[in-house]
């Protein structure tokens, strides 16, 4: 289970550039590190990350071993109607979280 | 130039093997600083923002299961109200009434599965107790730490502090000769804190999670090529109950971000 939060503005005025943040509990172990015993710790990481407002592609990023763990993201979009943010990050293996966030556009 | 001196002293007497133990004067509760002082002004600002403050996924998934019903045959929230638990972090760890045990917040969570909600204790540094002593504690962030020492609980403060104040490991070094004789000067590239506990459960960047004050003592003992301790060992309990009477009057910060 991954813990995810969501910073979006409840309401916004249409045109106006909105502030958006995601933050995702993973991870993101590199394939880098190796355990106690010496072996290497598998590679598990979160790839894609995209946000759809009301179906459409607003933001989306590639997301590589050197990012940290949980990663945080902040971007903006610019408010143009009411109706719903998804945020959706896959892994490695396809494996896919998702969270919504609704807005009313005034 | 005397700073200089001095932590020369005290690396001298760190080489030493029949050094004289360290001197066991207690820190001026008016000198005690949290580490959150010692942190760079991103490392605070991250902790700041109540968003932005990984630590905060933890306490969501703590409240999550505080509510919840699954694996316990009553949630924590059906005796529990959230705000009447404000007073329990700042004050553990503290004596249990029925058993006579100090415990500390995590060892109290697992009495309360075993006597109010028919399950088996949580591993300590599991997800889930570590969710759950973050979210509970979060509840009293800004209270002042305040822990009852006398009574019963005066032989596991004296082991505490007996614990703080004896050399260990390879490099033969007590905890306080960094966090009482040598806080606030530098070793390697970091700012050496005085050790206190007011964040914990935190976030450490060096784990890239959350962790509890307990690995924080591990990663402490290890640091001086000592053995560490189990978490949650009777040890540890008493040397968190000395740590957390040592900053009396600091704010809780859990959950707390930490290098």
């Amino acid at each position: 289970m991954s813990a995810i939060r969501l910073s979006v503005p409840a309401t916004a005025r249409a045109g106006e550039v909105i502030e958006l943040k995601a933050l995702i509990q993973h991870e993101m172990e590199s394939g880098f590190r190796r355990g106690s015993r010496g072996e290497i710790i598998p590679r598990d990481i979160i790839t894609d990350f995209e946000c759809r407002y009301n179906g459409e592609t607003v933001f989306r990023a590639s997301l590589f071993p050197g990012v940290a763990a949980n990663p945080f993201l902040t971007f903006h979009t610019v408010a143009t109607e009411s109706g719903v943010l998804e945020f959706r990050w896959t892994d490695q293996d396809g494996e896919t979280w998702s969270e919504t966030a609704d807005i009313t556009v005034t | 130039m005397r700073a200089r001196v001095a932590a020369a002293a005290a690396l001298l007497g760190a080489c030493g093997a029949d050094a004289p133990a360290p001197e066991r004067t207690d820190l001026n509760p008016a000198d005690a600083v949290s580490g959150y002082t010692f942190l760079t002004p991103e490392t605070q600002a991250l902790q700041d923002d109540d968003f932005a403050n990984p630590g905060f996924l933890w306490v969501d998934q703590g409240r999550a299961l505080f509510a919840s019903t699954d694996g316990v045959s009553a949630s924590c929230a059906s005796c529990h109200e959230a705000p009447g638990l404000a007073a329990a972090a700042p004050t553990h760890p503290k004596i249990d009434a029925a058993s006579g045990d100090l415990v500390n917040l995590e060892g109290r969570i697992n009495l309360c599965r075993a006597r109010y909600q028919d399950a088996e204790p949580l591993p300590y540094e599991s997800e889930a107790l570590l969710s759950l002593t973050a979210y509970v504690a979060s509840l009293s962030r800004g209270a002042p730490m305040s822990v009852v020492v006398d009574g019963a609980a005066q032989a596991s403060y004296a082991m505490g502090r007996d614990y703080f104040f004896t050399r260990r490991g390879q490099l033969n070094l007590a905890c306080s000769q960094c966090h009482d004789d040598n806080w606030g000067r530098k070793l390697r590239g970091d700012t050496i804190s005085q050790g206190h506990g007011n964040g914990f459960p935190a976030y450490r960047l060096e784990w890239q999670g959350l962790g509890s004050l307990h690995r924080r003592f591990q990663d402490c003992d290890a640091g001086v090529r000592a053995a560490p301790l189990d978490a949650g060992s009777d040890t540890y309990v008493a040397l968190e109950l000395y740590l957390a009477a040592r900053s009396e009057g600091l704010a809780m910060e859990t959950p707390a971000v930490r290098r």
